[in-house]
């Protein structure tokens, strides 16, 4: 059934297959006229189930006969002649089934008709059905899924449906419906607690055993590892959405305004807020999973300060249905407040059945943070950009005075598992390490790859005090094989330069001491210091673990190979990126930075935007452009100016969102482009500099 | 022409045939039905009153009197007949000695059929099926499959499953720990890939080939340099690659090489899925392995091959050096003609005989045989099962592995209730091959309840899973192993000491090429 060749159509076939095709266009028509023309009669339904019969994917055909079976039905009262019609029906669905196991539309059919309940389900039939299917492929995943409907459908118990993928799986292993279908049986029996399932742990670890059966006897069958890594999500992540950092952070002081005075002292005691001048305050909340429902009532603020009454919590990196790892909110400052005072703002976020994980938990650690804030309404306003922000790397490195940067806990929160559980989760990874280790199969990426989330999964319960040392031990290793890994698959080499540039930013940022190398706090001549995190020249191919950069405000990624940007949208604080000399390929790939409300310096020279004649990103990333009346007006704004909007649309869409004061562009394909720096003017009024020049 | 001395025998007409076959074995059946395609004219003559002679199923009542046989009847005095050729009397030997019967037969006991050539199976991916397959054979014989990955290990006492397959290995906990499983599981990719690469049509990739060099080496060195638990290795060898011989010796010439190990390991992997109703590698006769000679007699027949039973051939017809064979004397007096005479293998070959030529070791080969009948099976909820005794696991003078087969009543070879199981070992002097095969029956059974009254007690305790299955009736005894000579008087092999039909299929072949290259 699976791994066979296709062989090329001889002549003979090809004669067969055009009339066979003329017979069906005569069929289709005839089906579609009776359709249009509601011909229900005997002869007319039977035309339909010739159709079928040589194709079962008409699926008009499949409409038309819902529509006549429920013309048909409602004259008959007569159960026996009820149950001879829907017989009729479900032999039509068996026959289609038979010339394609795989129709969408006979499976569909088949439980549409079920679901008019008008006569007694044929378990038996039902499930023979379904044993028969199954025995030609046990993988045939329309099969497995037709076998959940109806196990809900007849009420058949959890546990025996389990028992039925333990069989298939000992008839072969290699079967990714079965492992897939134990994984959804197994999550809603540990989360009924029913009989024998009321131990996670005891659960776990005799599947674990199970599925290293299975890897160990043929590592190289893939449906085994995906299987083990569910299990591995499943012991690695807690099992409720957790909030892991904020900005500002419990603590913070902010200020709109810097005071020279308090440079000098060994602390900053307060961060200047660029939006403050605006009387904003942003609030960014990170959790540790994708969660949603996040709004007045979910968080929960307690200020002298008046907010106004809708309070809009976005999502920053968009996942599918809203679900996002980090959000945000604006407050606007709405009464008048002097200007010396400072004035607290707390923000809770209590047990919450609003905030909800993708998996359907409810988030339930509740937090509490205070920040305050000084609005000072200061005379001489400071002009950041009065000349060009220079990303000197030597100088910048030294900073200003004996700063430290921003307080390094950024949230304290100890991790919801409870502390002998997340022993018992840690002796788990630990358990399986060592057993793949022994896996004598050494040049089997599944293991390697395996080692690597095992070896990341232990590393990120090490996340305080001591254990750092043991974090970064564990990280060092995924290292090696996420190194070792690009070698051995070449065709997945991003994949895994990305978790490598994860897992590096990972090591650098876990621990203070490290971390501290790369941070200063930059002072640009006549300018308020700033945040500086420098990371350049480390081949990082993307962002991770931006929660721990959130009070950035200058961040150099200059000289690596960055390939996306995704993650950056929760620097909500940040001023000025370097991106220069990277990978980046096109304006979409660039889509997060949008979303950084205060970005006003950008170093985007000697990437390849435009040097590519298709930009694949649009494809990867999560949240390609979507804003579609700003784009029209941008769009006839630049067709305005004799600008090819076919040609420009991504760009014409980033910069429409930008509000940057400095550019820099050179070296990239599309920067020598004719009419491209009248685009740029034409939609960034605000810029003072483009490539270095003064344009304004 | 014909004597009146042989009234009950058959007038055969015509006179003169391209190929005469006496016995209706295996090989001889193969013959017949390979000349019958190949367009000769055909002679099967048999002593016995039914098809199979060496290869036969018989009932068992009758099996004593086929172990062993009165002596053979004086041939009948030669007729006067054409002075043309010299005649040359035939004897017939036995070749079964050592015969042992303990226990009361069973009834019903004529509905218990007798495998002579057990214990022994067919490879789903065997020559033999092939045969069987392409001559149509296998219209006129059904087989069951030997279940599935439960070939059993007999190992410091106990019986282990060795793992044969893919699920096998997954499924099996007693036997394998994870980097066994791994190894075991790799051993057969690596010898599925060996063999596409060796393959020159097929789509393997030629590095996949293990190196020429390697395929000289014992199989025994390659497996010891994997670190794998000996018990492990003795499953390979012995239940696997089907060595027979102790590997654990120096004694290079019983070594298996990693060639021939290699080979099995194939065989055995590709019959697994043959078959989408078998199983496992094997599969198993319907009614015995007498059913398959008789299926290749059919073809023969088809195919225009004249059949006689109850016919003796007395004497052979000689040229007048002496030097080769025009034809034979039957026992009805009646003279034969042919290019081509093939004897069974339990006639005396009187020229061969003289002049043989170093074929003295093949006379020395035996093979020391066990039939045992009981009433409850070796494994729970297993009906036909393999077992293997390694070489030395029950004594240290076992110098051969002991193959079982235990056969149930629904391959139709025994009533309901009942358990046909089967022994073999090669051995080189018959008291020690007795002895092992006792040993082993000793390791499985309890022994025969000395007073038939006991029975009662017995069933009472029948409860206890561990009691071991009680020997109602057995069989042992010793036989000779012969290779199939191939001159200008041909003579067929005789069962040999393996679990499968291969080498005697093999021996067969070089008799068809002489028949083929003569005529």
């Amino acid at each position: 059934m699976h791994g066979r060749p296709r062989r090329p159509a001889k002549p003979v076939d090809e004669e067969a297959a055009s009339a066979k095709a003329a017979k069906l266009r005569d069929l289709q028509v005839q089906v579609l006229q009776n359709h249009h023309s509601r011909t229900y009669t005997k002869e007319a339904i039977g035309l339909s189930f010739k159709l079928l019969e040589i194709n079962p994917e008409a699926y008009t055909a499949w409409n038309y006969r819902k529509l006549a079976f429920q013309h048909n039905v409602k004259e008959l009262s007569d159960p026996e002649a009820i149950r001879s019609v829907v017989d009729d029906e479900l032999r039509v669905v068996e026959v289609a089934l038979r010339q394609n196991p795989k129709s969408y539309g006979a499976w569909y059919h088949r439980k549409w008709l079920l679901n008019q309940k008008l006569t007694p389900v044929d378990s038996k039939r039902e499930f023979g059905l379904l044993d028969k299917l199954l025995k030609v492929d046990a993988r045939n995943f329309h099969g497995w899924n037709y076998r959940r409907f109806l196990a809900r459908f007849m009420g058949v118990p959890d546990e025996e449906e389990l028992k039925y993928t333990m069989d298939k799986i000992g008839d072969n292993f290699s079967n990714y419906s079965a492992w897939h279908n134990r994984s959804i049986l197994l999550s809603n029996l540990l989360i009924q607690q029913s009989k024998g399932f009321e131990s996670k742990q005891k659960i776990f670890s005799e599947e674990f055993e199970l599925v290293t059966q299975a890897l160990f006897t043929d590592p190289s069958d893939q449906s085994g590892w995906f299987y083990h890594l569910w299990l591995l999500a499943q012991i690695s992540t807690p099992d409720k959405p957790q909030l892991i950092a904020s900005w500002p952070c419990n603590g913070a002081k902010l200020s709109s305004s810097f005071i020279k005075e308090k440079v000098d002292q060994n602390t900053l005691s307060s961060i200047w807020c660029h939006s403050l001048k605006e009387r904003t305050v942003p609030i960014v909340l990170y959790f540790n999973e994708p969660v949603k429902g996040l709004n007045q009532s979910s968080v929960k603020l307690k200020s002298y300060l008046e907010f106004g009454k809708d309070i809009h919590w976005r999502a920053l990196s968009m996942t599918d249905s809203g679900y996002s790892n980090c959000w945000t909110t604006y407050l606007q400052i709405a009464n008048e407040c002097s200007t010396s005072q400072q004035y607290s703002v707390e923000v809770s976020i209590p047990c919450s059945e609003d905030i909800v994980s993708r998996s359907g938990s409810n988030y339930d650690s509740p937090v509490h943070f205070t920040f305050t804030i000084e609005l000072i309404s200061d005379s001489q306003d400071i002009d950041l950009f009065d000349k060009p922000v220079a990303w000197n790397c030597s100088e910048s490195l030294q900073s200003y005075g004996n700063c430290e940067p921003i307080p390094f806990d950024l949230l304290k929160i100890t991790s919801a598992l409870i502390e002998e559980e997340s022993n018992w989760h840690f002796e788990r990874l630990s358990e399986q390490i060592d057993l793949f280790r022994e896996l004598p199969d050494d040049n089997s990426k599944f293991v390697k790859l395996t080692l690597a989330r095992l070896l990341l999964a232990c590393a990120a319960m090490k996340s305080c005090g001591r254990s750092l040392i043991e974090r970064k031990r564990y990280c060092d290793e995924a290292l090696g094989h996420l190194s070792d890994l690009i070698h051995l698959d070449p065709s997945h080499k991003q994949y895994y330069e990305d978790e490598r540039s994860s897992v590096l930013m990972d090591k650098l940022t876990c621990d203070m001491e490290t971390f501290m190398k790369h941070c200063s706090v930059q002072v640009q001549p006549n300018s308020v210091p700033l945040n500086h995190v420098q990371l350049h020249g480390l081949s990082l191919t993307c962002v991770g673990f931006a929660e721990r950069l959130m009070w950035v405000q200058v961040l150099d990624l200059s000289h690596n190979s960055v390939r996306s940007v995704e993650g950056l949208e929760a620097l909500q604080q940040l001023v000025s990126l370097n991106i220069s000399n990277n990978q980046i390929s096109s304006f979409t790939a660039l889509e997060p930075l949008t979303k950084i409300m205060f970005l006003k310096v950008l170093d985007l020279s000697f990437n390849e935007i435009g040097a590519h004649p298709i930009d694949t990103t649009r494809y990867i990333c999560s949240s390609p452009f979507s804003h579609k009346i700003e784009a029209c007006e941008a769009f006839e704004q630049c067709q305005k100016k004799n600008i090819n909007v076919e040609e420009y649309w991504d760009a014409i869409l980033f910069f429409k969102s930008l509000k940057l004061k400095q550019l820099d562009i050179e070296g990239n394909a599309i920067a020598s482009k004719e009419n491209f720096r009248t685009l740029v003017m034409e939609l960034i009024p605000s810029l003072k500099w483009f490539n270095g020049e003064c344009v304004n | 022409m014909a004597e009146a001395a042989a009234h009950d025998y058959p007038t055969i007409e015509p006179t003169s045939f391209d190929v005469v076959i006496c016995g209706t074995g295996l090989p001889e059946s193969v013959l017949a039905a390979a000349c019958g395609a190949a367009g000769k004219t055909v002679l099967h003559v048999d002593p016995n009153p039914s098809y199979g002679s060496l290869y036969s199923s018989v009932p068992l009542p009758s099996l004593p009197s086929f172990l062993s046989p009165e002596p053979s009847r004086v041939p009948l005095p030669p007729s006067g007949g054409d002075d043309s050729h010299t005649v040359v009397d035939l004897h017939r030997r036995n070749i079964f000695s050592e015969v042992e019967i303990s226990g009361a037969a069973p009834e019903p006991s004529a509905r218990i059929a007798v495998d002579l050539v057990g214990p022994r199976v067919l490879y789903c991916r065997d020559e033999a099926v092939d045969l069987l397959l392409r001559s149509g054979g296998s219209h006129h014989v059904e087989f069951k499959s030997v279940e599935g990955g439960s070939s059993l290990l007999y190992w410091e006492g106990r019986l282990y499953p060795v793992p044969d397959s893919r699920q096998a290995i997954f499924k099996n906990d007693a036997t394998l720990n994870l980097t066994e499983k791994n190894f075991l599981f790799n051993l057969f990719k690596l010898v599925r890939a060996h063999i596409a690469a060796a393959d020159e049509d097929g789509e393997g990739e030629a590095s996949d080939k293990i190196s020429e060099e390697d395929l000289d080496l014992p199989f025994v060195e390659y497996l010891e340099k994997h670190q794998l638990s000996p018990k492990m290795i003795a499953g390979v060898l012995y239940a696997i690659a089907m060595a027979d011989y102790d590997q654990d010796t120096d004694c290079s010439e019983k070594l298996l090489t990693a060639r021939e190990g290699i080979q099995t390991i194939a065989l055995y992997s590709s019959s697994i899925g043959r078959f989408a109703n078998a199983q496992g590698a094997f599969m198993y006769p319907m009614y015995g392995h007498g059913e398959l000679p008789q299926a290749f007699c059919r073809c023969a027949a088809v195919k225009g091959a004249l059949y006689v039973l109850r016919m003796p051939v007395s004497a052979l017809l000689m040229d007048e050096e002496r030097k080769n064979c025009l034809g034979a004397r039957l026992a009805s007096g009646q003279d034969i003609l042919c290019q081509q005479l093939i004897l069974d293998p339990s006639y005396k070959v009187p020229i061969l005989d003289a002049s043989s030529d170093g074929s003295d070791s093949n006379l020395l080969r035996k093979v020391a045989r066990g039939i045992c009948i009981i009433s409850k099976s070796v494994k729970q909820d297993s009906a036909i099962l393999l077992i293997v005794f390694p070489p030395k696991s029950l004594e240290e003078q076992q110098i051969a592995a002991i193959r079982v087969l235990q056969l149930s009543s629904n391959l139709a070879v025994c009533p309901p209730g009942m358990f046909i199981v089967y022994l073999s070992t090669p051995c080189a002097d018959t008291s020690t091959g007795k002895q092992c095969i006792k040993k082993a029956i000793d390791a499985l059974f309890a022994p025969q309840a000395s007073d038939p009254l006991e029975g009662h007690l017995e069933e009472t305790s029948e409860n206890n899973e561990d009691l071991k299955p009680t020997v109602i009736w057995s069989c042992v005894y010793v036989q000779e192993i012969t290779e199939g000579t191939s001159s200008s008087l041909l003579s067929c092999p005789t069962p040999d000491e393996h679990l499968d039909y291969r080498s005697i299929l093999d021996s067969s072949k070089k008799v068809l090429h002489c028949i083929l290259h003569f005529l």
